[in-house]
């Protein structure tokens, strides 16, 4: 039995397909809880109650929901490009999934344990802007198209920052694969070994430029309600806009995952002497989609020259330095192997 | 048929079809998206030959960051399309001309092509020693090419300051904002604040 599903062909072709179901499912099944631990969040900030009708405190309602979109009729607009029009959220949900072909749950629990994983996440998260670009266009109407021309702008500049920001892990870890640079993060003062530590500043300028790579609120300027209606999204209805909400949903968690595996340890455990696993990524992930959701309730959407203003003039100039920084920590070794953690062996 | 042999005519086939599509296709934003298509398979061809960094990079940089902007500018354009092919009569032979010089150039240049002597035998595994090839081009571009590594990054950045150069004007007759200006404002005098008690509302 164990032979069929590691020698033959379609033994192993059925193997993948079952390992992909087990990160799916459970992905998608959480994903619908975060959707509606996201809105509570955002209600409670507003003193409201938020969805409490469907089940019991509302636990239902991104089923309600998902019915709900699946069962309207997909409405295309007379003028629209019907292919790329249709082909935009596939894009968006597809893109989404594909990335979590690269992401280490616990040790060596990965679909694809691949030399270049983190290149990997990055240029998939370099195509979601397709997406929307896509939608914007072939919506064929102002509001779309002035949504898409601003997210295609937004994704491009903070991608930027983001990419030299994660050069910098890279530097201290020597490896492009997320298993080594957990374990780089591996030492004997559990908390205080994670890379949050010698990237210090580096970390929250990773997270806003992830709120800004995937559209959140303070910089959701592409689906600006009270400027361009809903943006690239105006036009679509049913199915293709579940696709949407999905895809990026799923790019935030994945965001979340980014977050955790790069500054703080993954799987590893923040006390030193309690068991690493699964459990705290989970944790971590919860945590920082927590975060992302307050961020969303509690700040106002920023102008778009300013967004532009902090991306260009205050991100890119302050990760590139740090990359320099860093480069020059790590290879004269100060503080030991404080920056340098390849140096170790880790 | 193995798995790669399938992938390697998958892949190659888009490629191609992704080429022609964007050459034939009557509206330039889809020509675009083949061309996008090719890039994308071009990076499955690259993986299959076990050089995936080129593979990621190519995806980053073509994919990611240039054909987003042809696409944003493609985007923006109003062609008239019938104009357009009004005049492609009129510079038929000089592309005809262009390709055809291409094609010989290529040919000549195939025709002079012999693998060195070592090279079939390590098709199998291009890098010696079981190098990852990410750490092997970082040694050769870093080490080995540094210079010339760093002479390329000149004349790029030459291209960049060129092209700010050609774009850049000062407008006097708009209003700017001054982000500086905006910052320091006094919050006291700019806004007043309420304390509203949790729970009750003004």
């Amino acid at each position: 039995m164990v032979e069929f599903f590691t020698t033959t062909n379609l033994g192993i072709v059925l193997l993948v397909l079952g390992q992909c179901l087990l990160v799916l499912v459970p992905l998608l099944t959480a994903l619908a809880f975060l959707l509606l631990a996201d809105r509570k969040v955002w209600a409670a900030v507003m003193m409201r109650r938020g969805p409490n009708v469907v089940g019991a405190f509302g636990l239902l309602q991104s089923f309600a929901d998902f019915i709900k979109y699946i069962f309207k009729e997909v409405v295309i607009p007379a003028g629209a490009d019907k292919v790329v029009f249709l082909m935009a959220p596939m894009m968006t949900f597809v893109l989404a999934v594909i990335a979590w072909a690269v992401i280490p749950f616990n040790d060596r629990w990965v679909l694809a344990d691949i030399n270049v994983a983190i290149l990997y996440v990055f240029a998939v998260s370099t195509l979601e802007v397709y997406g929307v670009i896509m939608g914007g266009w072939a919506s064929n109407s102002k509001y779309p198209f002035l949504g898409s021309l601003r997210s295609a702008a937004q994704m491009i500049s903070y991608e930027v920052s983001i990419g030299l920001i994660i050069v910098g892990v890279i530097l201290s870890t020597g490896s492009l694969n997320f298993g080594e640079i957990v374990a780089a993060q591996d030492g004997g003062w559990g908390i205080f070994s994670w890379y949050w530590l010698p990237h210090f500043p580096m970390v929250f300028l990773f997270f806003i430029s992830a709120l800004a790579e995937t559209n959140r609120p303070p910089f959701d300027l592409p689906e600006a309600e009270s400027e361009l209606v809903a943006g690239y999204q105006t036009e679509y209805s049913s199915t293709p806009f579940l696709l949407f909400m999905i895809g990026e949903l799923m790019s935030v968690v994945l965001m979340c995952a980014l977050v955790s595996l790069l500054f703080f340890g993954g799987w590893l455990s923040p006390i030193p002497g309690l068991p690493d696993g699964v459990f705290w990524l989970v944790l971590k992930m919860a945590f920082f989609f927590f975060i992302f959701a307050m961020v969303k309730a509690i700040t106002p959407r920023y102008r778009y020259d300013q967004l532009m203003r902090l991306g260009w003039k205050v991100f890119l100039p302050f990760s590139l330095g740090w990359v320099v920084l860093v480069a020059f920590l790590a290879k004269f070794e100060i503080l030991g192997s404080f920056w340098a953690r390849y140096a170790m062996g880790g | 048929m193995t798995p790669m042999v399938l992938a390697f005519y998958a892949f190659a086939t888009s490629t191609l079809v992704g080429g022609l599509m964007t050459v034939i296709g009557r509206n330039p934003v889809h020509s675009v998206l083949w061309l996008i298509l090719a890039f994308l398979s071009s990076a499955g061809l690259f993986v299959l030959l076990g050089a995936e960094f080129i593979a990621m990079l190519l995806m980053i940089v073509y994919v990611g960051a240039v054909a987003v902007l042809f696409l944003f500018v493609v985007m923006m354009l109003d062609i008239d399309f019938s104009e357009l092919k009004a005049q492609m009569a009129k510079y038929m032979p000089l592309a005809l001309v262009i390709g055809v010089i291409l094609l010989m150039q290529l040919a000549i240049a195939f025709g002079a092509w012999g693998f060195d002597a070592g090279a079939q035998g390590r098709l199998a595994a291009p890098v010696e020693g079981g190098v990852q090839n990410t750490t092997g081009l970082g040694l050769l571009i870093y080490d080995t090419y540094f210079i010339l590594f760093q002479l390329a990054g000149l004349i790029l950045l030459v291209a960049m300051i060129g092209a700010i150069v050609l774009t850049l004007r000062h407008r006097q007759d708009i209003r700017r904002q001054n982000i500086l200006d905006q910052m320091y404002r006094d919050p006291q005098e700019a806004m007043d604040l309420k304390d509203v008690k949790p729970g009750q509302g003004l």
